[in-house]
């Protein structure tokens, strides 16, 4: 088994795997999401773009956009 | 990638101000942001009682513990809409930060139920009454925020509107040539009348992203998943285009709201329309006394049809 990262996009909800390295800005670009949109949280910590995520790193892709 | 102001790491980049910002930076940035909306637009004073609209949204609860924070005094109202687990997960979140965060300000938080006082819950009056959930949520909330702040004296009513949602009513209202709705787009609605509470957005300056990290940072624990009756709004395809464009030119949004408000400020007859308009078109709702520009204000309008089409008797 080829080890990835555990990736969850919240609203819609959705939950994949990727594999690492890989940088913030890439891992938007390959899911097609808007940076303003979108806050990337490792663990319970906010990164910016430039960070780099790992296999054995536990991300949240939370929207932030609400409203009706 | 490091703080733009001193030597940490930074949490957020923010290119509409070509910058990056550590946690103890970025928080000063937002403050000094709520702090510059309240000064420059004349929300309220320290010594005014204010009264939040909470929802258990990142942008009501980030707004209350902003103000207690500042320094005010801050009570709360959260109105429960009836939607299902949506609802109570929201009131658990109002609840617990009520009980944690805002408990040693010794602050109060109103609690108003739809499902008691009206019957239903507000999916199932939109249906009754056959208009759009959120048209039908925005009447209830509007009213009844209105109704508790200026029952119980408070100065002011504070909402957590951010920059985006400004960007986005305007561009929906100027896509509309809404150009009633412009007049009524401001950081500031003054108590223009007897039974109208003045209201005020101190989060206007503000974007969602800057909010929700800001929440994120402070551990705010707050509703992440979206209303399920916002799914389709017109709101969030202006938000998604506004924020499209933002990507391609930083400062968009900002530029757009920002330079709104300050082209209207600079016109001659800025000063008196919203208040004199409102004098002299607004008058007592023959149902229940709170002002209206007809015989009977929406919200009545709103309800008188809503038992009607339930079969329930009229009072």
């Amino acid at each position: 088994m080829i080890p990835a990262m555990n990736v969850t996009v919240t609203h819609p909800r959705k939950e994949l795997e990727v594999q690492g390295p890989i940088h913030v800005r890439q891992l938007l670009q390959r899911l097609d999401l808007t940076p303003e949109a979108y806050l990337v949280i490792r663990g319970d910590e906010l990164v910016t773009e430039d960070a780099v995520l790992q296999d054995s790193d536990a991300v949240e892709i939370r929207s932030v956009i609400s409203g009706g | 990638m490091h703080c733009r102001k001193c030597p940490r790491s930074a949490v957020i980049k923010m290119p509409r101000h070509n910058t990056a910002l550590c946690k103890d930076c970025f928080t000063e940035f937002v403050r000094t942001q709520v702090r510059r909306a309240i000064a420059s637009h004349r929300m309220f004073t320290a010594d005014d009682r204010i009264l939040v609209a909470v929802s258990g949204g990142k942008d009501s609860l980030a707004l209350w513990s902003i103000l207690l924070q500042l320094g005010y005094r801050a009570d709360a109202l959260y109105v429960n809409l009836g939607i299902g687990d949506y609802s109570v997960q929201s009131r658990q979140k109002v609840q617990r930060f009520t009980d944690t965060v805002a408990a040693p300000y010794r602050v109060t938080l109103h609690i108003h139920t739809i499902e008691q006082e009206q019957g239903a819950g507000i999916r199932e009056l939109a249906t009754l009454v056959r208009r759009p959930t959120c048209a039908a949520c925005g009447t209830m909330k509007r009213y009844q925020f209105n109704r508790v702040a200026v029952e119980r004296d408070y100065d002011v009513m504070a909402t957590g509107h951010n920059l985006d949602d400004e960007a986005a009513r305007l561009l929906g209202n100027v896509l509309h040539w809404q150009t009633d709705y412009l007049d009524k787009q401001a950081p500031v609605l003054p108590a223009s009348l007897d039974g109208f509470a003045k209201k005020v957005k101190p989060l206007h300056r503000l974007t969602e992203r800057e909010i929700a990290a800001y929440a994120l940072l402070h551990r705010i624990d707050y509703i992440v998943d979206e209303c399920p009756m916002a799914k389709g709004s017109k709101l969030l395809a202006y938000k998604h285009a506004l924020n499209q464009l933002e990507m391609e030119s930083p400062g968009t949004k900002q530029n757009f709201y920002l330079q709104f408000l300050e082209r209207r400020a600079a016109s001659p007859d800025a000063h008196h329309t919203m208040a004199e308009q409102d004098r002299q078109h607004l008058h007592p709702c023959t149902a229940c006394g709170q002002p209206t520009s007809a015989e009977v204000c929406s919200y009545c309008r709103m309800m008188a049809r809503a038992r009607a089409e339930a079969g329930a008797p009229a009072h």
